[in-house]
């Protein structure tokens, strides 16, 4: 184990890997918050739009998207989302389209986990609410949306910890993150494939394992009685 | 819309509202899906000989088809092994014996906290450098073995929730007409619950398709890895575009099966009822 850290940049990898996680994780709230309100919203067009993205993005691989994301969007259509005089242009157009292609995958899985917290809030709550004479948005602010999000912390903790899993994908366009290391150095000690192995489930499981049982508690916390 | 807990029933102001917004959102669709079609056209990729290539017989013969093929194989294989792994260690999870019940736990907590990915490249060079298979047959054991373990976990999950979910007298009717635990297991509560988890298990295989394609990276010619060959001359929109609907397709099909199979389940009843 020891010769490992001698001869490799580990933390470097594992710092990849947790910068990739933070930053797509972010983008994915927002943009899965976005798409949550437009399907739960009452405009149709928006439902419409809401669910065909759900449906597409849910049933097409990561591996697709993430590779999309940089060699068709960033090479071959020319957008770019990197300083381009910086002299890591290409290392930092890789990481950036890799958290786009994340984001942009898990934020479906976002909008599902809000939604199925709107879902597990009976309609009585809300008639409920309006028949005690709230207005919408005094309903919404007070009976609604707090027992949806309380609802929503299990499958968004579930989301979570699979977008920490996932960034491992982004070896495919080649960021440098635990997956891509893990293959590098291999290549240059087979001997020592076991103990990369285990330093690695290591270091997922140290990160995995606390959110999971973390949220878990968090969410039983909360939960509405019914 | 009608039985929304989020919004009443409109009334005329609020549907002139919705009417606007509905308006103003398709001029905003409208207007993106003109931006990047006048990028792509730019681009020359709506040139329709880069299209027509992907519909010619050996586009198909050489390399959808095959990758296709080759996605299905390792799928079907890997759901098969995994449910598999996932009875035995789902039983294990609910069983009368500590020990097994935690070790059980362990085995399915560690296949699951760690990365697919992770776990295929370990094989692949694994079985590189041992040289147990032929070599061209490595990145498929490593495809399917990583997605069975993985996959296996998930299942372990759903066997030991479908159990825990029965009626506690389930069990009890089947211990006190003086069968034993493991017989109460085998004949009572695993039968009903694999059928309540059915649904679950065809989305499973959605989730094993997409991640087959993980095996990309590791050299299985499965269909991301079959279409990029057709990559040639810059092409590289077109074929990944056809890989993504040729999944999509796929998993929009199993998706739709298992809510088919959801809503017969539903309306036959359980003792759950």
């Amino acid at each position: 184990m020891r010769e490992l850290f001698e001869q490799f940049d580990v933390w470097a990898a594992f710092w990849m890997t947790i910068k990739l996680s933070l930053w797509s994780a972010l983008w994915a709230l927002v943009l899965g918050t976005l798409l949550a309100i437009m399907r739960v919203g009452p405009v149709r067009i928006l439902n419409v739009v809401g669910s065909a993205y759900v449906n597409v993005v849910r049933n097409t691989p990561l591996t697709l998207v993430v590779l999309f994301s940089l060699t068709v969007l960033g090479t071959r259509l020319g957008i770019q989302i990197a300083d381009q005089n910086s002299p890591t242009f290409l290392t930092d157009e890789a990481v950036r389209w890799a958290i786009f292609g994340l984001s942009v995958y898990h934020a479906a899985f976002v909008c599902e986990a809000l939604r199925s917290g709107v879902n597990t809030v009976p309609v009585g709550q809300a008639e409920a609410a309006r028949s005690i004479g709230l207005g919408f948005g005094q309903s919404l602010r007070h009976i609604v949306l707090p027992q949806a999000f309380r609802g929503a912390v299990a499958p968004l903790a579930s989301v979570a910890i699979a977008l920490i899993k996932n960034t491992t994908v982004a070896t495919i366009i080649g960021v440098a993150q635990t997956s891509y290391f893990m293959a590098e150095a291999i290549e240059f000690r087979p001997d020592l494939i076991w103990e990369l192995f285990a330093l690695i489930a290591l270091f997922f499981l140290a990160i995995t394992l606390p959110i999971g049982v973390g949220l878990t508690s968090l969410s039983r916390k909360v939960a509405v009685k019914r | 819309m009608s039985a929304s807990v989020l919004f009443d029933a409109p009334g005329p102001k609020a549907r002139r509202r919705h009417l606007l917004l509905s308006v103003l959102a398709g001029l905003v669709l409208l207007g993106l899906v003109v931006i990047a079609l006048q990028r792509l056209g730019e681009r020359g990729e709506l040139e329709a000989d880069r299209w027509t290539a992907m519909f010619t017989a050996s586009a198909w013969e050489y390399t959808f088809l095959p990758g296709i093929w080759s996605t299905l194989k390792a799928a079907g294989v890997a759901i098969v092994l995994a449910l598999a792994f996932g009875l035995v260690f789902g039983m294990g999870r609910v069983s009368h014996h500590r020990v097994i019940r935690w070790a059980s736990g362990a085995v399915v907590e560690f296949f699951r906290g760690i990365p697919v990915l992770i776990m295929m490249i370990a094989f692949f060079y694994f079985l590189a450098y041992r040289g147990i298979f032929e070599p061209a047959t490595n990145p498929f054991v490593a495809v399917v073995a990583a997605l069975t373990l993985y996959n296996g976990a998930v299942i372990a999950e759903l066997v030991r929730s479908g159990v825990g979910s029965l009626p506690g007298g389930q069990a009890e009717a089947g211990l006190s007409i003086g069968l034993t635990p493991a017989q109460t297991m085998r004949t009572i509560q695993l039968p009903q619950a694999i059928t309540m988890m059915l649904p679950s298990l065809i989305s499973q295989l959605v989730v094993v398709l997409k991640d087959s394609a993980l095996g990309a990276i590791i050299t299985y010619p499965e269909l991301l890895r079959s279409a990029r060959n057709l990559a040639a001359g810059g092409n590289t929109l077109q074929p990944l575009v056809m890989a993504a609907v040729i999944f999509i397709v796929i998993n929009f099909a199993l998706s739709l099966l298992a809510g088919l199979v959801e809503r017969r389940l539903a309306k036959r009843g359980s003792a759950t009822d």
